[in-house]
């Protein structure tokens, strides 16, 4: 196919805007080689001191320990709690239904910093602040709304009468859900898990109020490593993270295939 | 069984652990620094220029990063709507890849990109485009490269979804009764995207006037944004009455333009695609 000159304008612009958007994140994998602990970039020489300092050093180990503890926890919460509330919304019966919603999407929508700020005058006086509980309910209400959306849209493409036809051959509500349902929705659910996960995960400003000083995450432990002066081990944490999002991305691609697959 | 029941646990958690913590905020907000019922917070707002700048330039920054992003990124979404095979994949990673990448990474990214020895200062030094290294970072210039790099997705995503919907044979018909490529797009193609352009615009607003980890890392001490500010008289001035009022400001605004949005396009186009 030729392009006319229009076209390839737009495929050139296109493609310097997905540069923009790419390259400030790649160029983080040379920085985490660099021989030198002074920001300067090309890098000089090669070294793999950041990735020894990361591993090696107790404070990254524990706040890398605690971002994933408390993200797990907060996946099977957020995951089980979101998905029974899609459900109610979905095949339920809400009074007020706009209203729930609304409240249930607050999360998402209210500024970072104002849900920081407004909790912490909570979770202190209920002494949660700078506790692997407070942690884990203030990521879990900030990942809720991720799982609805998620999920809700997975049972709206969903075909009912499967779990109608179970009912009706004599299944009970539970074992029509659990049989026939879930299996069924099951990618979906993984996807809403994911996006659990990555809320807690990389969550940062509410993490800055409620972590304290023994709850502190992986994001907030880069936080104080780029505020003042930056600390090169950062890149190499930054390094494994980019790593670890592709594969995240690469995942829900291929969930959302099977998901698709298992719904038409 | 009632199935609506179901929804509860999630409602009061929420409840408990946000709602009602904003509800005090905002309620702190009308007090005094002495505890009785007062205006004095949005008074002192009012009356005292400095924080007058920091709401009229936060304002400001959104709404720059939101028009810079539609101008690249409704071009970028109509080429992803033409691109096919490998290229539409890699400009669909491009678009997705940030919501995947942390945000502390990205933000040390660009530091590595805009400080003074960092890579576009070393290619200009290189080519002899400036004779010093020019600051990029620690000051607005930083704060916008930044905002508009991470806000950008959520310009396009809604943009792209709504091409995806429109209906081609509409384009064909202006074509075939004689209208010209250039009137095709202005009267046809662009009306029907504009719900598309609506969502992804208040998006990138709505998130820009509240952001706070890109400004407090790549701006200077002279860029205060809303956002630090609440941060700052909460940490430092232990001004909680002051800080209240100002979230409270900064919480009405992003709602009013969630509401006016639920309004006019409706509560699912908005946030259920932002991801």
């Amino acid at each position: 196919m030729r392009l006319s000159r229009g076209e390839a304008a737009l495929a050139g612009f296109a493609g310097l805007v997905s540069l923009f958007l790419v390259l400030p994140s790649l160029i983080v994998v040379p920085m985490s080689f660099n021989a030198d602990n002074l920001l300067r970039f090309p890098p000089h020489g090669f070294s793999l001191g950041w990735y020894e300092a990361y591993f090696g050093r107790d404070d990254w180990r524990l706040a890398t320990w605690n971002s994933v503890t408390i993200a797990l926890a907060v996946t099977v919460l957020a995951t089980t709690m979101g998905t029974s509330a899609a459900l109610a919304l979905v095949r339920g019966r809400i009074p007020l239904r706009n209203l729930y919603i609304f409240l249930m999407l607050t999360p998402m929508i209210a500024p970072p910093i104002v849900s920081a700020v407004s909790m912490y005058g909570v979770f202190a006086r209920l002494g949660l602040v700078g506790t692997y509980p407070g942690m884990v309910l203030a990521h879990t209400v900030l990942a809720l709304p991720f799982v609805l959306v998620n999920v809700v849209a997975v049972l709206q493409r969903m075909d009912w009468r499967l779990e109608q036809a179970a009912r009706s051959l004599g299944a009970s509500a539970a074992r029509a859900f659990f049989e026939v349902t879930l299996p069924m929705i099951r990618p979906g659910l993984v996807v809403a898990a994911i996006f659990a996960f990555i809320t807690s995960f990389d969550e940062v400003v509410v993490a800055l109020y409620i972590s304290g000083s023994s709850a502190i995450t992986l994001p907030v432990q880069m936080w104080s490593g780029l505020r003042f002066e930056i600390n090169p081990v950062v890149a190499a944490v930054s390094t494994l993270l980019l790593g670890l999002s592709v594969l995240a991305l690469l995942a829900i691609g291929f969930l959302r295939r099977a998901g698709a697959g298992s719904t038409v | 069984m009632r199935r609506g029941a179901l929804g509860i646990p999630a409602l009061l958690l929420v409840a408990v652990f946000l709602l009602y913590p904003l509800a005090l905020l905002v309620e702190l907000g009308f007090h005094a620094k002495t505890g009785e019922w007062s205006l004095a917070q949005y008074e002192r707002i009012a009356t005292t220029p400095i924080y007058l700048l920091v709401l009229w330039k936060t304002a400001w920054v959104a709404g720059l990063v939101t028009c810079i992003d539609l101008l690249i990124g409704y071009p970028f979404a109509v080429a992803l709507s033409r691109a096919r095979g490998w290229w539409r994949l890699f400009l669909l990673a491009a678009v997705l890849m940030p919501f995947w990448t942390n945000l502390l990474v990205r933000t040390y990214g660009w530091i590595v990109v805009l400080h003074p020895n960092g890579l576009l200062n070393s290619i200009l030094l290189g080519l002899g485009v400036v004779s010093e290294p020019i600051e990029l970072v620690q000051n607005t210039i930083g704060v916008l490269i930044g905002m508009t790099q991470i806000m950008l997705p959520f310009m396009v995503l809604p943009i792209a979804a709504q091409i995806e919907r429109m209906d081609r044979r509409l384009l064909q018909a202006a074509r075939s009764l004689g209208a010209s490529p250039r009137r095709t797009f202005l009267h046809v193609y662009l009306p029907l995207t504009l719900p598309g352009v609506f969502a992804g615009a208040l998006v990138t607003l709505v998130l820009s006037f509240g952001f706070f980890v890109i400004p407090a890392l790549l701006g200077g001490r002279r860029d205060v944004l809303i956002a630090q500010l609440i941060d700052f008289n909460l940490t430092k001035v232990l001004n909680w009455e002051f800080a209240a009022a100002l979230g409270t400001i900064l919480l009405a605004v992003t709602m009013g333009i969630f509401l006016a949005a639920q309004r006019w396009l409706g509560l699912n186009s908005l946030w259920t695609e932002a991801r």
